[in-house]
C-alpha cells in the first residue's frame, strides 16, 4: 500500500502525460483515477519540500478576497497539485507572482510569532542567496571536471603518459628538462600510440599508426557519447541553449533539467569535445549550470514551488554557465540579460552577478589547465592598434555576418530535414559518420588535428621571438639587439606561406564541418567553433596587412604609421576581432559578447574595434534574416517562445485574433452555480481546452473569472475522495454564496478556490500591438476577450505566435528558403503543399496533437451573444 | 514509512552534488596547503642568440626566485652579455595541483565506467534475463511497436507486475521503471517524434 502511494504520487508528480488526457493513454496504466491518491499527500509534502504553505494560494491578484469566503468552504484546504503545470505547457507568470506574493505575505506576518517564524523568515530570505551561491559552487567545479576530463581525454587521441597516466600531453612534460626549443612539446614521458604499439616515433609507418589510433578513438569517444545520450538522457543532446531560452520565457519541459541530464551531458560532453568534432563546450556549460540552478532550487521551498521563482535562479545560472565557459563573469551576466533572460528584475541581476563571482572563484581555485586562468586562450596584448585598421576590422565583421547567415540558413535546412525525414531515424550512425569525416579529414592538417581551444589560442597569439610554430617563420634579418616586445614587422617566410594555406584548408573544413555537426544528438556548442572560424579568417587578413604594410609601407594609409622597423600590424589582434565578428554573426549578441571578448583578452583599448566588427557582423547577418542560430532553432522545433526583441507593426485587433473563429463551434463555458459535476466531467473529456471561462448564467453571460483544466479535474477528484456526498449530479458552484436547493438534492461542491477571480480581459476592439506588449511584458498563458462584460473569446499564447507568424508569411511572402533552390527536398512544407502547422512539437502523445490547434481555447456553448 | 523511505533517498540525491561540489573544493584546498614540489615550476624560454641555439630552461624555484639569472643555468654566455641574453628570455611562474587532476581523471572515469556497465546491463543482459525468466509471449505481443526495440521496452510491464509487491527493495526498483519510463518517453520525443531538439 504505502508503496503504491509511493508511485503514484511520484508518478504524479513527474507525469509527462498531462492529467487530462490520461484517460485514454496508453502510457498509463491506471486511467486517471488512480493517481489522484492524495491519503497521503501531506507527509508527502513535507518530504518533497511542497511543504504545506507552498500549495495553498487563493488566485487572487488583490488577495484579500479569500477571508471571508473561505470560513465556511470545506476545500479551503490546499487541493495538492492546483496550481502546478503540465508537461510542454506554458506556466502563467502573473499567477505564479501572485503566488509568492502571497507567500511572502503569510511569512511576514507570521513572523513576529516565535523565533522559529522569525528564523524560518530569515531563511527564507536568505535562501535566493544560498541557492545561487550553490549553484555557483557546482557549475564551478563542473567546469573544472569537464576542463580537465576533456583536455586529457583529448590528447589521448595522441598518446598516454607512461610515468602517470593521468596527465595529459602539457602535464606530462611538466617537469621535464629534455624539452628542446624547436620540438617543445616532445618529452620521452610522453609516448605517441605509434611508438608503444610498433615502436618507432618517425617515418611513414608510425604517421599512418597514429592515424589509425586517432581515428579508432575519436570513433569510439563518439560511438559512447552518442549511445549514453541514448539510453540515458536524450534531453542531454545539443547546446541546450534554445531550450533554455523557451523555458526561461515560460515553458515546462520536464526533466530537461534534471538530475540525469546533468549527469550524462557533464560525461557526454567531455567525450563529445575529446572526439575532435567541431563542436564546443561552452554552450552546454550554460545547460550544466541550468541543471545544477534548478536541482538546487528543490532543496528551497521558495523556489521549488513556483515556477516564476525558480527560473531566476535559471537566469542567474545561465549567468554561472557563461562565467566559468570563457572566464568571464560580467559577460555572463550580459549574455544572461541580453540572450537568455525573459524576466529580468534587478535583483536577479545582482544574484546573476553573485554566481558569476562564486562560480569563477572556484574554477579558478581549480585551475584547470594550469596558467592562472580562467579559459585555455587567454591572451593579453598592449600593442596599440591604429585608425586605418579600422577597416580591415569592418571586413571582418562583414565576412562574419556572412558566415552567420550563411550558416544558419544552411544548418537550419540540415536540421529541419533531419526532422522530417527519415534520415533523422539514424541518430547513432549521423554521429559515426559525422566524426569518422570529421577525424579523417582533420588529421593530416596540423590546424584542424589540434583541439579547438588550442587552436584558438595558437591564432591569437601574437608571435613573439619565442614562438616557434610555422605561423611565426618569419625572416628574422634584424640585427639581435632588439628586446623582446617591440618586434617590428618582417616579411613572412616559407613557413608563413605553407601556414595560411592550411588555414585556408582548415577554414573550408571547419564552415562545412559546422554546418553538420551542430545539432547532432550528442552535447555541442557552438561558441569555439564559430570563434575558430572567426580567428582562422581574422589571421589570414592579418597577416595579409602585414605583408601589405610591410611591401607598401609607402602607402598613403601606412605611411604614417609603418615606418620600416616599425610594429604596427598585430595579426592575433586580428583573429580576436574576426572570432567576435563570426560569433556576434551566429548569435546576433552584440554587448555581452563584446564584454565577453574583452575579459578573455584583458584589454581594454580593444573595444572599439571589437565594437566596430560585431556591429558590423550584426548588420550584415540582419540583411539576410533577422534571427540568431538560437532563435532559429527555437522557431524550427515550434517553441511557444514570444520574443521580446520583436516589433508588432500590423493592425489587427483583438477580435481578429480570438477564438472561437466565425465558422467555430462556440465558445466552451462553465456556468457559476448550475452545473453539476457530471456536466463537467463530459466537458472536460469532450474538449480539449486547457482552460474554461466561468459565466454567471447562460441568460447573462457576464464573466466571473477563469477555472484551469487541470485545476479542475484535480480539485474534483480529490473531492470525490475526501467529501462526502460528492455524485455525479452533485451541483458545482463557484459563486460566493450557494443557491437555494431543493432539500433532497446532494450537497454542492464548492469550487471557488481554484477560480481565478481576475482574468485578463481586454475587448475586442483593443489593438493586437496593445494585447501582444501586455503578453510579453506580463508573461500571460491566456487572456479573455470581453464586449460589454459578455465574454466572447479567448486569446491564447499559442494564437497569438500563430497570428505573428501568419502576419509574417502574409506581409512579406517567403521566398523560397535557400535550400529550394539548390536541392530538392521541401522540409518545410506538407505533402499538400500547405504549409505545417508550425506547432508540432510541444505535444507527447497522438491525442495532444489533435489538440495543439485548439490548445487553451474556448468554446462559448451557445452562440447567442451580441 | 514508505514516503519517508522515498523522501530521504531524494533529498540524498540532491545532496550528493553538493557533496561533489564541495569535495572538489576541499580537496583544491588541501592539494594547496600540501604543495607539491613537482607542482611549481619556473621555465624559461629562450630564443637563439648569437652562437648559441634556443633552449628552455625549467626548474622547480619559488616565485619570487622565477627569473632569469636563477633559472638559466649554466649559463651559456659570458660577461657582458649574460643581460643581453637574460632581456631576451621569458620565464614564467606557473603551477598546478597534480592531485587535483589524478582525483578528477579517476572520479570521472568510474564514473563513465560505471554508466558504461549500466548501459551494457540495459541493453544486453536485462533483455535476456527477461527472456529467461518471462518467456517469449511479451516479446511477441510487443514487436510491432517500433520503441520497444530500445532498451527499457518493458517498463510498463514490469511496472505494473512489480506494484503487487511491497518492500524496500522493490521501491528502488519502482523508482528506476519510473525512470525508465521517463527516458523511454523523452527519447520517443527527441528520435521518433523529433518535437525537441532536433
Amino acid at each position: 500500500m504505502e508503496s503504491e502511494q509511493l508511485f503514484h504520487r511520484g508518478y504524479y508528480r513527474n507525469s509527462y502525460n498531462s492529467i487530462t488526457s490520461a484517460s485514454s493513454d496508453e502510457e498509463l496504466l491506471d486511467g486517471a483515477g488512480v493517481i489522484m491518491d492524495f491519503q497521503t499527500s501531506e507527509d508527502d509534502n513535507l518530504l518533497d519540500g511542497d511543504t504545506v504553505v507552498g500549495t495553498h494560494y487563493t488566485m487572487t491578484n488583490g488577495g484579500s478576497i479569500n477571508s471571508s469566503t473561505h470560513l465556511l468552504d470545506l476545500l479551503d484546504e490546499p487541493i495538492p497539485g492546483v496550481g502546478t503545470y503540465d508537461d510542454f505547457h506554458t506556466i502563467d507568470w502573473v499567477r505564479e507572482k501572485c503566488k509568492d506574493r502571497e507567500r511572502h505575505r503569510r511569512i511576514n506576518s507570521k513572523k513576529k510569532e516565535s523565533a522559529w517564524e522569525m528564523t524560518k523568515s530569515l531563511y527564507d530570505a536568505w535562501s535566493g542567496w544560498l541557492v545561487v551561491t550553490l549553484t555557483g559552487l557546482a557549475s564551478g567545479a563542473l567546469a573544472g571536471l569537464i576542463d580537465i576530463a576533456a583536455d586529457w581525454m583529448t590528447d589521448l587521441k595522441e598518446g598516454i603518459c607512461l610515468s602517470a597516466l593521468w596527465y595529459n600531453h602539457e602535464q606530462c612534460c611538466w617537469g621535464s628538462n629534455e624539452t628542446t626549443f624547436e620540438e617543445r612539446d616532445k618529452c620521452p614521458q610522453w609516448k605517441t600510440w605509434a611508438e608503444l604499439i610498433i615502436g618507432q616515433a618517425e617515418g611513414p609507418g608510425s604517421y599512418i599508426m597514429n592515424y589509425i589510433m586517432y581515428i579508432f578513438w575519436a570513433l569510439s569517444f563518439a560511438f559512447l557519447a552518442v549511445s549514453l545520450v541514448k539510453v540515458f538522457a536524450p534531453y542531454a543532446c545539443g547546446s541546450g541553449i534554445p531550450e533554455i531560452k523557451t523555458i526561461l520565457s515560460g515553458f515546462i519541459i520536464r526533466g530537461y533539467l534534471g538530475k540525469w541530464t546533468l549527469m550524462i551531458k557533464t560525461i557526454t560532453l567531455v567525450l563529445a569535445v575529446a572526439s575532435g568534432l567541431s563542436l564546443g563546450k561552452e554552450g552546454p556549460l550554460v545547460h550544466v549550470a541550468c541543471c545544477c540552478g534548478n536541482i538546487f532550487s528543490y532543496l528551497f521551498p521558495k523556489y521549488s514551488t513556483n515556477e516564476a521563482k525558480k527560473r531566476e535562479v535559471l537566469s542567474a545560472a545561465s549567468a554561472a554557465g557563461v562565467s566559468v565557459a570563457f572566464g568571464a563573469p560580467i559577460g555572463g551576466v550580459l549574455f544572461s540579460l541580453e540572450e537568455v533572460s525573459y524576466y529580468f528584475p534587478l535583483k536577479t541581476l545582482w544574484r546573476s552577478f553573485f554566481a558569476a563571482l562564486v562560480a569563477a572563484f572556484v574554477l579558478r581555485s581549480i585551475n584547470p589547465f594550469g596558467n592562472s586562468r580562467l579559459v585555455l586562450f587567454y591572451v593579453e596584448y598592449h600593442t596599440p592598434w591604429y585608425l586605418f585598421e579600422l577597416f580591415p576590422f569592418i571586413l571582418l565583421g562583414v565576412f562574419g555576418g556572412l558566415w552567420g547567415a550563411f550558416f544558419i540558413r544552411a544548418n537550419i535546412a540540415w536540421c529541419r530535414r533531419r526532422k522530417s525525414t527519415k534520415f533523422g531515424k539514424y541518430p547513432v550512425l549521423e554521429v559515426i559518420i559525422v566524426a569518422a569525416i570529421t577525424a579523417v579529414i582533420a588529421f593530416p592538417n596540423p590546424y584542424t588535428r589540434l583541439n579547438t581551444s588550442e587552436l584558438i589560442k595558437e591564432l591569437f597569439t601574437d608571435c613573439g621571438p619565442l614562438e616557434s610554430s610555422s605561423l611565426c617563420d618569419y625572416r628574422n634579418d634584424m640585427n639581435a639587439s632588439k628586446i623582446v616586445d617591440d618586434i617590428p614587422d618582417r616579411p613572412a617566410g616559407i613557413g608563413v606561406y605553407s601556414a595560411i594555406w592550411q588555414l585556408c584548408l582548415a577554414l573550408i573544413f571547419k564552415i562545412i564541418m559546422t554546418v553538420f555537426t551542430f545539432g547532432i544528438k550528442v552535447p555541442s556548442g557552438l561558441f569555439i567553433p564559430s570563434m575558430a572560424i572567426g580567428a582562422i579568417a581574422g589571421r589570414i587578413v592579418g597577416i595579409a596587412v602585414e605583408q601589405l604594410a610591410y611591401y607598401h609601407h609607402d602607402w598613403f594609409i601606412f605611411k604614417e604609421w609603418c615606418e620600416v622597423g616599425a610594429d604596427c600590424i598585430t595579426p592575433g589582434l586580428y583573429a580576436m576581432v574576426g572570432a567576435a565578428a563570426c560569433l556576434g554573426g551566429v548569435t546576433r549578441m552584440t554587448v555581452s559578447l563584446v564584454v565577453i571578448v574583452f575579459e578573455l583578452t584583458g584589454g581594454l583599448e580593444y573595444i572599439v574595434p571589437l565594437m566596430a566588427a560585431v556591429m558590423t557582423s550584426k548588420w550584415v547577418g540582419d540583411a539576410f534574416g533577422r534571427e540568431g542560430i538560437y532563435e532559429a532553432h527555437i522557431r524550427l522545433n515550434g517553441y511557444p517562445f514570444l520574443d521580446a526583441k520583436e516589433e508588432f507593426t500590423h493592425t489587427t485587433l483583438a477580435a481578429d485574433v480570438m477564438r472561437p473563429r466565425r465558422n467555430d463551434p462556440p465558445l466552451a463555458v462553465l456556468t457559476q452555480d448550475n452545473m453539476t459535476v457530471d456536466d463537467i466531467e463530459n466537458m472536460i473529456n469532450e474538449t480539449s481546452y486547457n482552460g474554461f471561462p466561468v459565466i454567471m448564467s447562460k441568460e447573462s453571460q457576464r464573466l466571473v473569472g477563469f477555472a484551469l483544466r487541470r485545476d479542475l479535474t484535480i480539485a474534483i477528484e480529490s473531492a470525490r475522495k475526501k467529501q462526502e456526498g460528492i455524485v455525479g449530479s452533485s451541483r458545482v458552484c463557484f459563486a460566493q454564496h450557494t443557491p437555494s436547493l431543493p432539500a433532497e438534492s446532494p450537497r454542492p461542491l464548492k469550487l471557488r478556490s481554484i477560480l481565478d477571480m481576475s482574468p485578463f480581459t481586454v475587448t475586442d476592439h483593443t489593438p493586437m500591438e496593445i494585447v501582444v506588449d501586455i503578453f510579453r511584458k506580463l508573461g500571460l498563458r491566456q487572456c479573455l476577450v470581453t464586449h460589454n462584460g459578455i465574454v466572447l473569446g479567448i486569446i491564447t499564447k499559442k494564437n497569438i505566435l500563430e497570428h505573428l507568424e501568419q502576419l509574417k508569411q502574409h506581409v512579406e511572402p517567403l521566398a523560397p528558403p535557400w535550400h529550394y533552390n539548390k536541392k530538392r527536398y521541401p522540409p518545410s512544407y506538407g505533402p499538400d503543399g500547405k504549409p505545417r502547422p508550425r506547432f508540432n512539437n510541444v505535444q507527447l502523445n497522438p491525442i495532444d496533437e489533435e489538440r495543439e490547434e485548439t490548445e487553451e481555447e474556448v468554446r462559448l456553448l451557445n452562440s447567442t451573444t451580441l | 514509512m514508505a514516503t519517508l523511505w522515498g523522501g530521504l533517498l531524494r533529498l540524498g540525491s540532491l545532496l550528493s552534488l553538493s557533496c561533489l561540489a564541495l569535495s572538489v573544493l576541499l580537496l583544491v584546498q588541501l592539494s594547496d596547503a600540501a604543495k607539491n614540489f613537482e607542482d611549481v615550476r619556473c621555465k624559461c624560454i629562450c630564443p637563439p642568440y648569437k652562437e648559441n641555439s634556443g633552449h628552455i630552461y625549467n626548474k622547480n624555484i619559488s616565485q619570487k626566485d622565477c627569473d632569469c639569472l636563477h633559472v638559466v643555468d649554466p649559463m651559456p654566455v659570458r660577461g657582458p652579455d649574460v643581460e643581453a641574453y637574460c632581456l631576451r628570455c621569458e620565464c614564467k611562474y606557473e603551477e598546478r595541483s597534480s592531485v587535483t587532476i589524478k582525483v578528477t581523471i579517476i572520479i570521472y572515469l568510474s564514473i563513465l565506467g560505471l554508466l558504461l556497465l549500466y548501459m551494457v546491463y540495459l541493453t544486453l543482459v536485462e533483455p535476456i534475463l527477461k527472456r529467461r525468466l518471462f518467456g517469449h509471449s511479451q516479446l511477441i505481443q510487443s514487436d510491432d511497436d517500433v520503441g520497444d526495440q530500445q532498451p527499457f521496452a518493458n517498463a510498463h510491464d514490469v511496472l505494473a507486475r512489480s506494484r503487487s509487491r511491497a518492500n524496500v527493495l522493490n521501491k528502488v526498483e519502482y523508482a528506476q521503471q519510473r525512470w525508465k519510463l521517463q527516458v523511454q518517453e523523452q527519447r520517443k520525443s527527441v528520435f521518433d517524434r523529433h518535437v525537441v531538439l532536433s
